[in-house]
């Protein structure tokens, strides 16, 4: 079957069976491997991208499902120029990883709340990392760094 | 995990999703797929045809009717924990929305999906059992409704046949007290036992995973409508319920929470 969608702002075309996850159609069709797969049943976030705009598991979601519609994965976060997103920064500043497995999901549910809620509380930030597994738990600097994306996208 | 093989046919309207439907076996619908993937994807369900119906935008509207509040089918749980309209009239539904999963989740899960998978644990059939609210449900021969009490049949079993998709939930305002409480070891996960109660009138109380369906606590109702303690009520909270042991709890152990937590919620909704 033939599906067509916007990833990280260029129209991409290929041609998969239904039962092609879109995380695999990103990293197997596409070879965009930055988006990980995890525990591969809507757990971890390790496969987390954005659907017009929004924070989605993407092993969970069929390839043909989000034929027409705009995928943003970790790939797509920086500038065309090769500028950091400022959640990124605050990521690498912070040090919001330990391994960086589950970095990239991350990172995509974070710019997904912080637009649902550009100004949270640390509470806040945790209930929206939820969906999100660190196997090293480093919970700790990745909510950390979230309030200080927070604070300088607020600025 | 990849599920087995299937045809994908994307519905233009639920008059075309019920004609694929009636000449199918076994097709199945799909909308936010969240319920519907996770199983396939475990080979517990192999549909030979998939009809998506989540871009029917008919079906994805929360409106306000004078004294209940309709429902599309295929708004979303993140649609309803955002809903003005819910937050005013019915504000227990906006917030279980809230409890589902996680954020991603509620991105792409829908009402229907939720209430057509019909899971005993999941903690939107309950809250429409609480609610006592009214499924409508089109077929090729038309329309007709059921009410919750009636809908939720057996393990991932519910009242709607093979030509039949669920459309609009509706739900009656609620004037008085509410509770949701959901007890689990860990962020995200299933409730071990919830609890949903609504005072609207006379107090009604569902319980979640205490069975394969979603359960009334009768027993508690009776005894809270004819003037019992908070107490006294929340004591009968797993009378004649038979709850499951699983891993994360033994049948003895989910009596015990159902109690605390109808106590805990009837005293929360008495507020």
């Amino acid at each position: 079957m033939q599906v067509t969608m916007t990833v990280n702002g260029q129209t991409v075309s290929r041609d998969v069976e239904p039962r092609t996850l879109l995380v695999h159609f990103l990293r197997d069709h596409v070879g965009l491997t930055g988006t990980n797969v995890g525990c591969d049943t809507s757990s971890c976030g390790a496969c987390t991208v954005h659907v017009n705009g929004e924070s989605v598991k993407s092993c969970t979601m069929l390839a043909v499902q989000a034929d027409g519609q705009e995928i943003t994965t970790i790939e797509g976060l920086a500038s065309p120029e090769g500028e950091l997103h400022p959640m990124q920064k605050a990521f690498q500043e912070n040090h919001g990883l330990q391994c960086g497995f589950c970095t990239p999901g991350m990172v995509m549910a974070a710019t997904s709340f912080l637009k649902e809620n550009p100004h949270p509380t640390e509470a806040e930030v945790r209930l929206g990392l939820e969906g999100n597994l660190c196997r090293c738990t480093g919970y700790h600097n990745i909510v950390k760094s979230v309030l200080a994306a927070a604070e300088s996208m607020g600025e | 995990m990849f599920p087995s093989t299937f045809d994908y046919v994307r519905a233009g309207s639920v008059a075309e999703a019920i004609s694929i439907l009636d000449g199918s076996d076994d097709a199945k619908l799909i909308a936010g797929g969240h319920s519907l993937l996770p199983l396939m994807k475990l080979r517990l369900a192999a549909p030979s045809t998939l009809v998506d119906i989540g871009r029917l935008s008919e079906l994805n509207y929360i409106e306000d009717r004078g004294d209940h509040v309709a429902i599309g089918a295929l708004t979303r749980h993140r649609d309803l924990e955002t809903s003005a309209v819910l937050k005013h009239s019915v504000p227990i539904l906006s917030h279980v929305a809230g409890e589902v999963g996680d954020p991603a989740v509620r991105h792409r899960g829908t009402i229907g999906g939720s209430i057509a998978h019909g899971d005993g644990a999941s903690d939107l059939p309950a809250a429409v059992l609480a609610l006592d609210a009214t499924m409508v449900v089109r077929s090729a021969s038309g329309e007709r409704t059921v009410p919750a009490a009636n809908f939720f049949k057996g393990f991932l079993e519910t009242d709607l046949g093979q030509g039949e998709v669920l459309t609009e939930i509706r739900v009656p305002k609620v004037s008085g007290g509410w509770a949701y409480k959901k007890f689990n070891r860990r962020a995200q996960d299933w409730a071990i036992v919830g609890v949903a109660v609504v005072r609207n009138g006379s107090t009604r109380i569902s319980l979640v995973n205490m069975g394969s369906t979603p359960l009334r606590a009768s027993a508690s109702e009776n005894a809270i409508n004819q003037g019992a303690s908070i107490e006294e009520a929340a004591n009968l909270a797993s009378e004649g319920i038979d709850p499951p042991s699983d891993l994360n709890a033994s049948a003895e152990y989910r009596r015990h929470l159902a109690s605390v937590l109808v106590r805990r919620a009837l005293q929360e909704a008495s507020a």
